[in-house]
C-alpha cells in the first residue's frame, strides 16, 4: 500500500537551509516536515569537518559537523518530524490545489506526502569536469572536490597521492589544507581567472600556509592516462585563451575540480517552477515565493552562498514569509519586477512589495577595493552603500526598509567602482 | 575441456557471434580482454542503427546492415535493451548538398530500405520541429533508430552465458598453437583455452590476434570519433537521429535522441597512430558545437555533461572483413567492422554462424535454448503503484542511490551480482553514474555497495579494472611531513 499522509509545511532538503526553515515553521506551531535522502541531518556540511562556520549566526567558530549539529536540535526540539533515507522523486500539484510531493525509502516504500506550503532547500551540486568538457582522456582518479572530500571525510579513503585541482573554488581550497593533512601532495592549484573563486581567508589559510602555487590565468589543457591519472598539462591564458606553446606538465594520480556550484532545480522545473539563468534558481518574490503558489525557495537551491550562516538567515526569512502566507496574507500580487544593471551578476529576489522592507542579495561580476552599490527607482536613488572590499566569490547585501520602498514601479541595482580607483 | 568455438572480443560482434551460437550444441567460449564486456569499440558508439541508405550493395557492410536492421525488434522483445525506431533524416542546405541526398535516396530504393522518403523544406520541418528552418530538404528513413550499446552488448552476452556460453574476462591472448585440429590459446597471464574453431572479434587488435594465429596479414588503422552528451533536460533534443549530408569518410557529425533521453552530438572521424587514444580535445570539441548547431541551432555548450571518444576499427578498403582465414584452419576472421558494425551486428553473429557451419562445425539446435531475457526492472520506469511492490519483496527498490538518473540500490546489486564489479561496469549497465552530477555525489556510494557484495575492500576497486584504481589508501596510509605542513591554526 502506498502510503500517503499531510503536513501544512513539508520541506525537501536537511541541510542548513531546510532545517532552519522547517524550526522557524515548527516553532510556530505548524505541522512541519523534512524530508531528505541522507540518513543523517545536515547535507554537505556533514563533510566539512574544517572550521569557520557559525561566525555570524552562532557567534563562535565550529566544524561543518557541529554546525549541523547544533541547527538539527533546534529543529528537533521546535518538533520538527523527519523522514531520513528518502529521495523525493516528483513534485506536482493534484487537482484539488493541493502539492503532493512523492517520495521513496528503502523503510517505508513509496510515500505521498501533501503540504500548504512546500520549500525547497535542496542545495546545489558540483559542476563536474563533463560540464567544461576539459580534454583529455578519462582515467580514474578524477573526482569533483566535494566528491574527493567525501572519499577522504566520510569513507577514510585517500583519493590519490600527488594532486592537482582545478579551479579555486572554496572547496578546492578546504580540500588543498585537507589532501595536504592526510600527506598528499597537492602540486597547483589552477585558476583561469586573475583573481581566485574562493573567500580570501581560505586563500591564505589553505594554500599560502602551505606552499601550494596558486596559477593564476592558468587553465588545465589536458589529462594524460589510461587506467589512473598520470599528469595533466596546464597552459597560461592570453585574454582568456590557452597559449598552448607554453603549456607545461604536471605529473599526479589526481585531479580535483572545484570550478562552481549548480543549484539543484530538476525537480523545481519539472513541477513547473520557472528558473533565473543568472542564478541557476528559482526567480522569487518578497516572500520567498517561486512562480508556482505555496512552493518557496531558501539557501543554496536558491543562489549559491558564500557561507552557511547566510544560508540561515535566508531560510529563516524565508519561513517567516511562508508563515505569513498560511495566516491567510495574499500571495505575491502587487509585487514590482526587481533588476540588476551594471557589473552585477544578479539579485534575489527578484521582485519586491511596495511599504515592505527587504533584504536583497548580490554577486559582483568585478573586483574592486571600493564599491557603491545604489539602488534606483523611477530614476531617484534610493540608497547607495559603499562596500570596501568587493569580489565575485563573495556575496552582498542590501538591506531596503520599506519606508524607502514605498512607491510602485520597477527597481534597479548597479555596482559603481568608487571615485579614488 | 575442449571448447567447439572460441570467440575473441566481447564487443558487438563477438558477443552476437556467441549468442548466436548458443542457440545449438556447441560449447562455446567467449574470450575478453578487459574486465567487462564491451569495454572496446562498443562503448564508444553512437548508438545509431542505420537504415540502410549510406552504402551501395557492393559492400558486405551494407548486405549486413540492411539485414541486421530488420532484426532488432525480435531482439529487443526477447532481450529488452532499450532500442527505438526514431527514423533517421538527412538535412542539406544547398542546391548542391540536395545532390548527394538524391544519391543517396537512389541507394536507399536501391537497397530496398523500407519507407524511404525525399523531402522539401516543409515535411523535413514537419518531421523534426526543432531543425535549423534554413534547410532546403532532404531525405527521411523511418526505420532507423536508437539503441544503447552497451546495453545491447550486456544483455547478449547475458543471454549467451545462460544459454552455456562460458565467458572469461582478463584473458588477453598472447600465443596460439594448434595440433590435432584443436587450437591452443594461451593468455598472457598464462591461462589456457582449447578450442576446434576460433572467431577472432578482436576489434581494434583483430590485426594481432590475426597475426598471433598465423592468418592473414592486414592492418586495422584507427579512427577517432568524439562525442559529447547534452543532459536530458536540453530544450535541444530532437525527435529523430538528425544527420548532415556526408563526407567522404564518415556520415557527419550527427545530433542523436539516445535511447535513454539525453542527447548526443558527434562523432568526429579522424585517422590517428595510437589504439588507446580516446582522449577528447576542445579544437574538436568547438567543431562539433558549430557542426551540429547549423543542424539544430537550440544546442547549447550549458547542457553538457561529458564528452568521451570511441576509435573506429578501420580496414583499409573501408568494408567489413568477414570470412574464412586462407592461411589458418579453422579461424574466422570478424574484422574492420567500423560503422554500420552496431546495426550490422545480428547478421555477423549469422554470417559467422554459417561460415562456421561451412567449415564443418556441426550446428544441431538445443532442446531446451532460454530465447527470452528476465525482464528487468528500473526504477525509473517503474508506476508508484509497481515501485511500491518491489518493495515489499525488496526495499533496495525504494533506496535511491543515483540521484540524477534514479537508480536504485538494487539494480545496482543486481549488476554487481551478475559480474560488473567496477565503477564502470556499473555505471553502464544500471546507468549510475552517468547523469548530470557525472557521479559526483554516488560514486562513493556505489563503491560501498559493490565492496559489501564482493568484500573487496574499497579502495582495491577500479574505474574499468586493470591499473584504474579508485583510491590510493586509507586515510593514515600515507606518511605526513610536519615540517611542510605549518599553520593551519584553529582547525
Amino acid at each position: 500500500m502506498i502510503q500517503e499522509e499531510k503536513y501544512e509545511v513539508a520541506v525537501i532538503g536537511a541541510g542548513a537551509a531546510g532545517l532552519c526553515a522547517a524550526t522557524v515553521c515548527a516553532s510556530a506551531g505548524r505541522n512541519t516536515l523534512v524530508v531528505d535522502r541522507e540518513e543523517h541531518p545536515g547535507g554537505i556540511l556533514r563533510q566539512c569537518i574544517h572550521s569557520g562556520f557559525g561566525l555570524r549566526y552562532f557567534k563562535e567558530e565550529l566544524t561543518g559537523p557541529e554546525y549541523a549539529e547544533r541547527v538539527a536540535e533546534k529543529a528537533e526540539r521546535a518538533g520538527v518530524r523527519f523522514r531520513f533515507g528518502t529521495t523525493v522523486v516528483s513534485i506536482r500539484r493534484e487537482e484539488n490545489g493541493m502539492l503532493a510531493i512523492t517520495a521513496l525509502s528503502a523503510a517505508e516504500g513509496v510515500r505521498i506526502i501533501r503540504a500548504d506550503a512546500l520549500i525547497l532547500a535542496m542545495g546545489c551540486r558540483e559542476r563536474s569536469r563533463g560540464n567544461l568538457a576539459v580534454p583529455g582522456s578519462r582515467p580514474a582518479g578524477v573526482f569533483t572536490a566535494g566528491a574527493a572530500q567525501r572519499l577522504l571525510n566520510i569513507e577514510g579513503i585517500l583519493p590519490g597521492k600527488k594532486a592537482v585541482i582545478a579551479g579555486s573554488g572554496d572547496i578546492g581550497l578546504i580540500m588543498a589544507r585537507r589532501l595536504t593533512w592526510a600527506g598528499i601532495r597537492v602540486e597547483a592549484v589552477v585558476e583561469i581567472m586573475p583573481y581566485p573563486a574562493g573567500l580570501t581567508r581560505n586563500i591564505v589559510q589553505c594554500l599560502d600556509d602551505f606552499h601550494i602555487p596558486l596559477l593564476l590565468e592558468h587553465s588545465l589543457v589536458n589529462i594524460l592516462g589510461h587506467g589512473r591519472v598520470e599528469a595533466v598539462e596546464v597552459a597560461p591564458l592570453s585574454r582568456g585563451v590557452p597559449v598552448t606553446e607554453r603549456k607545461f606538465r604536471i605529473d599526479c594520480d589526481t585531479v580535483l575540480f572545484s570550478v562552481g556550484l549548480i543549484p539543484e532545480n530538476e525537480l523545481s522545473a519539472e513541477a513547473g517552477v520557472e528558473l533565473n539563468p543568472a542564478t541557476g534558481g528559482p526567480l522569487v518574490d518578497s516572500s520567498y515565493e517561486t512562480g508556482v503558489p505555496g512552493i518557496f525557495a531558501c539557501g543554496n537551491v536558491l543562489h549559491v552562498h558564500d557561507l552557511a550562516d547566510f544560508v540561515s538567515e535566508e531560510a529563516e526569512h524565508a519561513a517567516r514569509m511562508v508563515l505569513r502566507r498560511l495566516d491567510g496574507s495574499s500571495g505575491g500580487s502587487g509585487q514590482f519586477p526587481v533588476r540588476v544593471e551594471s557589473n552585477l551578476k544578479y539579485v534575489v529576489p527578484n521582485r519586491f512589495l511596495p511599504g515592505c522592507g527587504t533584504r536583497f542579495a548580490f554577486r559582483s561580476l568585478i573586483v574592486c577595493d571600493d564599491g557603491v552599490l545604489e539602488a534606483e527607482q523611477n530614476g531617484k536613488i534610493l540608497l547607495s552603500k559603499r562596500f570596501s572590499c568587493v569580489r565575485p566569490a563573495e556575496m552582498l547585501t542590501l538591506e531596503l526598509p520599506g519606508s524607502l520602498l514605498k512607491e510602485p514601479g520597477e527597481l534597479r541595482f548597479r555596482l559603481r567602482k568608487g571615485e579614488e580607483i | 575441456m575442449i571448447y567447439d568455438v572460441a570467440v575473441i572480443g566481447a564487443g558487438v560482434s563477438g558477443a552476437s557471434t556467441a549468442w548466436r551460437l548458443s542457440r545449438y550444441q556447441l560449447h562455446t567460449v567467449l574470450l575478453e580482454w578487459r574486465s567487462d564486456v564491451g569495454f572496446g569499440v562498443s562503448k564508444a558508439n553512437s548508438g545509431i542503427v542505420h537504415a540502410g541508405f549510406h552504402h551501395p550493395l557492393s559492400t558486405l557492410k551494407a548486405r549486413l546492415e540492411i539485414r541486421g536492421n530488420l532484426m532488432f525488434e525480435a531482439l529487443q522483445h526477447e532481450l529488452g535493451f532499450p532500442f527505438r525506431r526514431t527514423g533517421i533524416l538527412v538535412a542539406a542546405f544547398s542546391r548542391e548538398e540536395m545532390v548527394t541526398v538524391h544519391k543517396l535516396y537512389e541507394q536507399g530504393i536501391a537497397n530496398g530500405v523500407p519507407g524511404m522518403e525525399m523531402c522539401g523544406r516543409e515535411r523535413l520541418l514537419q518531421l523534426e520541429k526543432k531543425l535549423n528552418p534554413e534547410v532546403v530538404g532532404g531525405c527521411f528513413a523511418p526505420g532507423g533508430g536508437t539503441i544503447e550499446p552497451y546495453r545491447y552488448v550486456f544483455s547478449l552476452v547475458e543471454s549467451a552465458t545462460r544459454n552455456g556460453v562460458c565467458l572469461k574476462c582478463d584473458f588477453e591472448v598472447a600465443e596460439a598453437s594448434r595440433a590435432e585440429d584443436v587450437w591452443r590459446i594461451r593468455s598472457s597471464s598464462g591461462a589456457e583455452v582449447r578450442a576446434r574453431y576460433v572467431v577472432n572479434a578482436a576489434g581494434l587488435f583483430a590485426d594481432r590476434v590475426s597475426g598471433i594465429f598465423g592468418a592473414e596479414e592486414f592492418t586495422i588503422r584507427p579512427r577517432k570519433g568524439e562525442e559529447y552528451l547534452l543532459d536530458r533536460s536540453s530544450a535541444a533534443r530532437p525527435e529523430r537521429v538528425v544527420f548532415p549530408v556526408p563526407g567522404a569518410h564518415s556520415k557527419g557529425v550527427l545530433v542523436i535522441p539516445t535511447a535513454e533521453g539525453t542527447t548526443m552530438i558527434g562523432p568526429t572521424s579522424d585517422a590517428v597512430d595510437d589504439k588507446f587514444d580516446t582522449a577528447a580535445s576542445a579544437e574538436q570539441m568547438q567543431r562539433i558545437l558549430s557542426h551540429v548547431r547549423n543542424l539544430i541551432p537550440g544546442v547549447s555548450p550549458r547542457d553538457l555533461i561529458t564528452s568521451f571518444a570511441g576509435l573506429r576499427p578501420v580496414m583499409d578498403n573501408e568494408d567489413f572483413y568477414i570470412a574464412l582465414s586462407e592461411k589458418a584452419p579453422a579461424f574466422v576472421q570478424v574484422a574492420g567492422i567500423q560503422s554500420p558494425g552496431l546495426t550490422a551486428s545480428p547478421a555477423i553473429g549469422e554470417y559467422v554462424k554459417d561460415l562456421l557451419k561451412s567449415a564443418g562445425l556441426p550446428l544441431l539446435e538445443k532442446v531446451h535454448f532460454a530465447v527470452e531475457l528476465a525482464p528487468r526492472h528500473e526504477v525509473r520506469h517503474e508506476s508508484p503503484a509497481a515501485l511500491d511492490r518491489l518493495h515489499s519483496g525488496n526495499p533496495a527498490w525504494t533506496h535511491i542511490v543515483c540521484r540524477c538518473e534514479k537508480i536504485s540500490e538494487a539494480e545496482i546489486v543486481e549488476a554487481v551480482r551478475k559480474g560488473h564489479t567496477t565503477l564502470d561496469g556499473v555505471k553502464f549497465y544500471t546507468r549510475a553514474g552517468m547523469g548530470r552530477c557525472q557521479g559526483g555525489f554516488c560514486a562513493a556510494r556505489i563503491m560501498r555497495i559493490i565492496s559489501r557484495e564482493t568484500g573487496i575492500p574499497m579502495e582495491e576497486l577500479t574505474k574499468k579494472g586493470g591499473n584504474s584504481r579508485l583510491a590510493a589508501g586509507r586515510l593514515g596510509d600515507l606518511p605526513v611531513n610536519t615540517a611542510e605542513v605549518r599553520g593551519g591554526e584553529g582547525a
